[in-house]
Formats: structure tokens, C-alpha cells, sequence
């Protein structure tokens, strides 16, 4: 296996300016302690233009064989945002970073490569992505659905917050399925049913 | 199901599921058999998908952190202390240091109750009834400390944002070291009923076989990965709650057993053996148990006040039973977060089957696929088809076939 020797949080994003230079759109590292000896834990967070996003997952394998956790997503609005998020260096103590790459892709063009050639395990994420966000992932070896039903409808994605959003009236809210009416008779007789038209928590109508 | 699938001869495709009574989140396996053999292994997911994220994205993290209690049945710690952690970062919460120990100690109890309960179902499925009795009578134990503790069996609601909801007395002390004397002094035994047991060697040995590689490039994580030699804990990788307190050591199946050789024996090992690491957690976590407030804000409002100015992202995540267990979290200023992405730890270990089942025979299935402790396991019913005819067998007549099995080794 390629083994770099562990490099520091800083090192890391260095290493990456070096070579993405203004590709690298943003880098941060957040920590955080716990316990009482707040020994800290390093959060790495990488934005990348979109060219360059393959590039950044084959360094990070170059560095450290990583673990992938899972890809997650943002709606911000005009542009879905794609995260893979990363760790490397398990196996030393306390030495593990998160190391999150993120892609901004607009919704005019919702395409992403795979990555299941580099990291055979992220197809399951990508399977997921594909129909929470409507991304299509460019390569995939196995398209199919992974958690949605077959009979779901075609163009609903549950994670996008615009038009292509679960719309209001596929929402089962429990308060309103009532009780069923083949059962005996409650032993407290029932209360009159709350007023109508307001729908609390839920979406409105 | 389609027209050309039901025309295949050979293999045949054999389906299970999509549910099972006894264990939650079914699962949808596609097998193509060669005679005995699998050959071909797929599989669907998501048969119950609840739409949790979605929810939780309309609902403000002190809600959240009740639903996420409810994410899994049987883990009711890791899911709402992996968001809780995520939103702390997210307002910038110091947790107590008290409140990280008990998280600590609960943590344990958790992985200590579902490890047994693992046991007792691949007990079960290798036909070992009376081991499976054992397993879940003494996993009792630490249920009622959990109850002791929290007040719940399951769904414990003990994690609060920044902190949790009920402290540790000092007369809850003894009761909790009582029970960890009880595993102690029943860890020995166990290893033995199980370890030593010829016909639990013989169903595992060597069945159910995920390389190290596999492992590492198909991202498993938890006992499954260090089954295969995959040095990997986030308790010892990457410090949380009390754990940067601690020496916590991945425990890879060791070498006097022949380990690490990634088959389902070296996963049961694993298992067994962290129950005796989650007790000496305990212990040490009760011996330095912090004083001071348990909550970083006990009032409601303020906390939620907190948690609606919050911007930015985080990532929580802890050492589930199963494994890695990781919430991403973004808020940007609004009641609900933005986005709540919830990976748990299974969901790093189904892709792991394929490899792990393909050469194997029908009735090693069950146990297989309970070897990496789905949050889902074996089947419900199994439809045959064979020559366009299908015939439906149950979960019994499957788990008959993997006993059948076992007395025809044993004879």
C-alpha cells in the first residue's frame, strides 16, 4: 500500500495548496477536545473547483489509503454541493483526521464522475445520491435505486429543497389517519377531533 | 417479478426478504445459486426507509435528538450522541467534562448489551439454542443497568444537546460495579462455550471470508474490519467524549487463535473480546468520574436560542457497536438544521456480503450475513424459483437448512 508518513492537519492542506493552488477553493480546519485532557480530534475541510475533484480524492489516496464514511449533500439553492467525507491515518492513536472534499455542482449541470474505481465501497453513497439529489454519477457500475421504493415517482428527490422536492401531498401526517374502525371500543370514550385547518409541524397543505 | 428473470434455468435466482420478524430494517437479497453454491449475490436495502433526514430537517435539534433515539433499536446512544456532538461543534457547546464520562459509560453499556445480543443470534442460527438462551439471559444484566441508569430499556432519551439528562448517583455506583463484576467473571465462559465449542468452529472457520483489502477498499468498518485485520476504532483513532482520556486499543483477533484471518470465527472473537474491554472502560471511567453539572444549559429556551444563531458544519461521529456511526450536520442560522446526513454503521458494512457470501452454500447464509451484526439479518421468506415456478419457503425452513447443516458435521 502507498504510505506517506503522518502529516499534521496543516501539512495536509499545504501539501494540497501546493498542488491545487487556486483550485483549492477553501480550507479550513476545525478541533475539538472532550473529557478532561481535551486531547484534540482535527477536522480538515477541502472545497474544490469542480475540474479538479477527482484529482483531490487520487492525492488523498497517494497520501493515506482513506476510509470513506459517506457523501453528503447540500441544497444551497442554485448549486447542489456534494461532500465526501473522508478519514485517514486510523489505526494511530488519537491520530485520525476527518478530511471533507467538497464540490459545488450547478443544477444545470448535475453531473459527477464516479469514484467506484478508486474506491469500490463509495457506491453505495453514490447510489444514494443519485436519487436523494437527482446528481447523475457519470460511470456508476450499477445505477439502480438503493433505498427509494420502485414505485416512487420519477423526478422526486427528497433532499433538494426546490420544485423537484417531496411535495406536500405525498406527506402522511399520523395525526390525521385517524383510528382504524374495525377495532372494539376505546375504554375512554374518544375526544371531539381538534379543530380543523391547522396543521401543526407539517407542511402547510 | 419480470418475464426473463423467471426463465433462467441455471443459476437460479433465489430472492430473500424483503422482511424479517425478528430483526428490523429488512433487507432484499437476490442469490443466483449454482446448485449449493452462491454465485452471484445482490441486494436492496431500504425496504423500510423512513425518511428520518427529511424530518429532521424540518424540525429544531432538541426534536432531532429525540428522533434520532429512534434511528436504531437496538443502539439508543450512538445515533443521538454522534448529532448531539455535531451540533455542539456547530454552536460551540462545552460539554461538561462530567456529562462526556457518562456518555462514556452508557456508550459501553450499549456495545456490551448488543454485542451479547449478537451472540445470541448467531447462537440461534447455527442451531446452538441453549447458548442463545445463555446469551440473551445474561444480556439482561445490562439492560437492567441501562434502565437503572436512564430510566429506559431502549430509546434510553439520555443524551441531551451539550450534555445529558440524568446524572449518576452515588447509589447507583455499587449497582453498576456488581454488574460489572457479573461479566467479568462470565467473560471466561463465554469464550470458552463459544470458542472451544467444535460444531461453532466448524460453521465459522473459514466461512464468510473478507480479505483485509476487501475490507479496507469496500470502506467496512467496526468488529467486521478489525476481523479482518483492519487496525481501525474511532475510540482509539480519534478522541471524543472520555476516550482522549483513555487507552483504548483496537482489538484485532489475536494471533494465538490464528487471527487475523477475517472469516466469521475472527468476528466472533472480536466481539467477545471487546466485552471485556467495554467493562474495564467502565470501570476506569467510573473510578475518575468528574463532579460538576452534567448540562451545559439545563433551560430549554436558551438552549434552543443557542441553536437557532448557530452557522456552519460539523461531522460527529463514534465507535457504534457496528462501527464507525457519523452524522454530518449543517445549520445556517434557521430552527431547523439545513442538512442532517446520517451514515450509520452498517450502512459502511452491507457492500462487505458480496465477497463474504459468494462460494458459499445456502445454508451458511444466515449465519454469514449475521456475522457483520446487520442492523437487519437473514430473512423472513424465501421465494425459490426454479424452472418459472416459484415456491415460497420461511425464514424456519432456511434456518432448518443451516441446522440440518450443523448435524450432518456433527455426525
Amino acid at each position: 500500500m502507498n504510505a506517506t508518513s503522518h502529516l499534521t492537519p496543516q501539512e495536509i492542506v499545504d501539501s494540497y495548496r501546493v498542488t491545487f493552488g487556486d483550485g483549492l477553493v477553501e480550507a479550513k480546519i476545525t478541533e475539538r477536545g472532550e473529557g478532561t485532557k481535551k486531547v484534540r480530534g482535527y477536522n480538515i475541510w477541502l472545497r474544490f473547483r469542480r475540474d479538479l475533484f477527482r484529482p483531490a480524492i487520487q492525492k488523498l489516496i497517494e497520501i493515506r489509503f482513506p476510509h470513506l464514511a459517506v457523501i453528503a449533500g447540500n441544497d444551497l439553492g442554485s448549486e447542489i454541493e456534494l461532500l465526501y467525507i473522508f478519514s485517514v491515518f486510523y489505526g494511530q492513536k488519537f491520530g485520525e483526521y476527518m478530511v471533507t472534499i467538497g464540490v459545488r455542482l450547478p443544477k444545470s449541470d448535475l453531473t459527477i464522475p464516479t469514484i467506484t474505481d478508486l474506491i469500490p465501497g463509495a457506491l453505495f453513497s453514490e447510489r444514494e445520491k443519485q436519487e436523494f439529489f437527482g446528481v447523475t454519477v457519470t460511470g456508476i457500475p450499477d445505477g439502480r435505486r438503493l433505498f427509494l421504493p420502485e414505485d416512487f415517482p420519477q423526478g422526486v428527490y427528497p433532499w433538494r429543497k426546490d420544485e423537484t422536492g417531496i411535495p406536500p401531498e405525498m406527506v402522511k401526517n399520523l395525526w390525521e389517519v385517524g383510528r382504524p374502525k374495525d377495532r372494539p371500543a376505546p375504554p375512554v370514550p374518544e375526544k371531539a377531533p381538534a379543530p380543523q385547518g391547522k396543521n401543526e409541524g407539517g407542511e402547510a397543505p | 417479478m419480470s418475464a426473463e428473470k423467471t426463465k433462467k434455468t441455471i443459476p437460479y435466482t433465489v430472492p430473500i426478504g424483503p422482511v424479517h420478524p425478528a430483526l428490523k430494517e429488512p433487507v432484499m437479497f437476490t442469490f443466483g445459486m449454482e446448485g449449493e453454491i452462491v454465485k452471484t449475490v445482490d441486494f436492496a436495502p431500504g425496504q423500510t426507509h423512513r425518511g428520518i433526514e427529511w424530518m429532521g430537517m424540518r424540525r429544531n435539534p432538541v426534536q432531532i435528538v429525540h428522533m434520532t433515539d429512534r434511528v436504531c433499536g437496538i443502539c439508543g446512544i450512538v445515533h443521538s450522541l454522534s448529532f448531539a456532538r455535531a451540533v455542539e461543534q456547530i454552536v460551540g457547546i462545552e460539554v461538561p467534562e462530567r456529562a462526556d464520562y457518562i456518555r462514556t459509560i452508557l456508550h459501553e453499556l450499549e456495545r456490551i448489551q448488543s454485542h451479547l445480543l449478537w451472540a445470541g443470534v448467531a447462537a440461534h442460527e447455527l442451531g446452538f439454542d441453549s447458548l442463545f438462551y445463555l446469551a440473551w439471559r445474561v444480556r439482561e444484566q445490562s439492560m437492567d443497568l441501562i434502565e437503572n441508569l436512564t430510566g429506559n430499556r431502549v430509546n434510553y432519551g439520555i443524551i441531551q444537546i451539550g450534555g445529558v439528562r440524568r446524572d449518576i448517583s452515588s447509589e447507583q455506583r455499587p449497582l453498576i460495579e456488581k454488574g460489572l463484576a457479573y461479566y467479568q467473571g462470565l467473560l471466561d465462559k463465554m469464550a470458552t462455550l463459544f470458542l472451544e465449542d467444535s460444531t461453532v468452529r466448524m460453521r465459522c472457520r473459514d466461512h464468510g471470508f473478507l480479505s483485509e483489502n476487501d475490507a479496507r477498499i469496500l470502506c467496512a468498518v467496526g468488529p467486521t474490519a478489525r476481523a479482518s485485520g483492519l487496525n481501525m476504532d474511532v475510540r482509539q483513532d480519534y478522541p471524543y467524549c472520555a476516550y482522549g482520556d483513555l487507552d483504548v486499543k483496537a482489538i484485532l483477533p489475536p494471533a494465538e487463535t490464528g487471527g487475523p484471518r477475517g472469516d466469521v470465527y475472527d468476528r466472533i472473537i472480536v466481539r467477545l473480546l471487546e466485552i471485556g474491554q467495554s467493562v474495564e472502560i467502565i470501570r476506569q471511567c467510573l473510578e475518575s468520574l468528574p463532579p460538576g453539572e452534567i448540562l451545559w444549559e439545563p433551560k430549554m429556551a436558551k438552549l434552543l436560542a443557542a441553536c437557532k444563531k448557530a452557522e456552519g458544519e460539523a461531522i460527529g461521529r463514534v465507535e457504534a457497536p457496528r462501527g464507525e456511526c457519523m452524522h454530518y450536520v449543517r445549520m445556517a442560522g434557521k430552527e431547523a438544521p439545513e442538512s442532517w446526513k446520517i451514515k450509520a454503521s452498517s450502512y459502511s458494512n452491507l457492500m462487505s456480503w458480496i465477497p463474504m457470501l459468494q462460494g458459499e452454500q445456502l445454508a451458511d447464509i444466515p449465519i454469514i450475513v449475521a456475522s457483520i451484526d446487520p442492523c437487519l439479518s437473514c430473512t423472513d421468506r424465501v421465494a425459490v424459483t426454479r424452472n418459472g415456478r416459484s415456491a415460497i419457503l420461511t425464514k424456519e425452513d432456511l434456518t432448518r437448512l443451516s441446522r440440518e447443516k450443523t448435524r450432518r458435521m456433527m455426525q
